[in-house]
């Protein structure tokens, strides 16, 4: 596809026609905050933390899933948008039961991360203290629904890279809910091969491998992405 | 030159952000010719007194007592810090908000879970009621600065009582100053 000529923080680049934003911004060195965006997988567009000004757009448009185009002007970086994005973490953040101090992936957790990265010292919000359950049926992993942030990188990662499809969301709203199987314990859930990909690919210490106790749980994002370049460029090189 | 007038105040919490601020080691010698501590958990004061320059909070606001104190403290207080993350988010202090009621909590806490005499902690007028539900301190009050951390570490409660002390704004960022947990 034909090479696209277009402008991203005043910063004049080139990408090729079926990038997307995000993808030529990243290229270029130039930083757009993102959550459930996962290299290797579909995008979904779903935490809204990349969208993104276009010049001629009214609407904000998220940066992941938006081809370039040919002249495109767009910002990353102003008030409208840091001022949105803080929002959402926060919202986040009351939305959940989030207790960094005793959360398995305290330091390693990509919720926590942005907090930091927006300035977050407090929330403005009501927390919503939601009553979530702990499912740790499993034999070797288990999945805390109270830090869950739904930004189904389990249920991607699991149809896509491992071709099991165990996760799915379930319910609507402030019920929605990550399931395995048929809404099943997830020990029960016969189609899960226990390979552990969702366990890498969750941002907060929301699937963990049980046993790991309060900032244990590191998410080990290089063997994801092993398979991913594995798969779609036939390259088996460890990054 | 007055002296600042500094006071800690220790509401529900584990004390871990004392214990941070005890870190401070030998830079308390200093702190301590720049500021008056007037009160504290750490100093005999029974009354908070009026005309407080800086106050550290702790913890949430989890049972009457709590309510009272910060009403009290922002009343008199001129520059109030919400310090660590119970008093920001609730953090464990707040556990207990997750579909539990409060009468739900003592039964678990002093009756099915206790090993000898089992019993409701009563005592009118000495043990205060606990809320029904556990707040940050922003929730009920303004308050003008925030620490957070569980605890903060020491150096993060120095950068901003040195900053305060210069008569400056402490500008929090990145993740040696601003992290929840």
């Amino acid at each position: 596809m034909a090479v696209k000529t277009l402008k991203i923080d005043d910063q004049l680049l080139s990408a090729r026609g079926e990038e997307t934003i995000l993808e030529a911004a990243a290229a270029s060195g130039i930083h757009i905050p993102t959550l459930c965006y996962l290299q290797g997988v579909a995008s979904w567009g779903a935490c809204r933390l990349c969208l993104i000004e276009v010049e001629g757009s009214s609407k904000l448009l998220p940066a992941c899933v938006t081809p370039v185009a040919e002249g495109m002007v767009v910002q990353t970086q102003t008030e409208r948008l840091n001022n949105y994005r803080r929002m959402i973490v926060e919202l986040l953040f009351a939305e959940g039961n989030h207790i960094c101090a005793v959360c398995v992936s305290n330091n390693h957790c990509e919720l926590q991360d942005l907090a930091i990265e927006m300035g977050i010292d407090h929330v403005r919000f009501a927390y919503q203290f939601p009553d979530r359950s702990v499912d740790i049926s499993h034999s070797q992993f288990g999945v805390d629904h109270n830090r869950c942030v739904l930004c189904t990188r389990c249920i991607r990662v699991c149809d896509e890279i491992e071709g099991a499809h165990t996760w799915d969301m379930a319910g609507r709203g402030r019920t929605s809910h990550v399931i395995t199987d048929l809404n099943q314990p997830w020990g029960e859930a016969t189609s899960c091969t226990s390979c552990g990909k969702c366990v890498n690919a969750c941002p907060t210490g929301s699937i963990f491998r049980r046993g790991s106790t309060v900032a244990e749980m590191e998410h080990h994002r290089a063997q994801l992405e092993f398979i991913s370049t594995a798969r779609t460029k036939r390259e088996w090189v460890q990054q | 030159m007055t002296k600042l007038k500094l006071a800690t105040v220790w509401l529900g919490g584990c004390s871990g952000c004392h214990m941070s601020f005890l870190d401070l080691d030998e830079w308390l010698f200093e702190l301590a010719q720049q500021v008056d501590l007037v009160y504290s958990p750490f100093m005999d004061a029974k009354q908070y007194p009026q005309g407080v320059d800086v106050a550290l909070v702790e913890g949430a606001v989890a049972n009457t007592d709590h309510l009272e104190m910060i009403r009290k403290v922002r009343d008199r207080t001129h520059y109030l810090i919400a310090f660590g993350d119970c008093a920001i988010t609730g953090n464990v202090t707040a556990l207990r908000n997750v579909s539990a009621t409060v009468e739900a909590v003592l039964q678990r806490s002093y009756i099915d879970v206790a090993d000898l005499f089992p019993q409701l902690p009563a005592a009118e007028g000495i043990v205060p009621p606990l809320l029904d539900r556990v707040q940050p301190v922003h929730a009920i009050i303004p308050v003008d600065l925030y620490l957070p951390g569980c605890p903060p570490s020491a150096s993060r409660i120095r950068f901003a009582l040195e900053a305060l002390l210069r008569g400056d704004r402490p500008q929090l960022e990145g993740h040696d100053l601003l992290k929840f947990g």
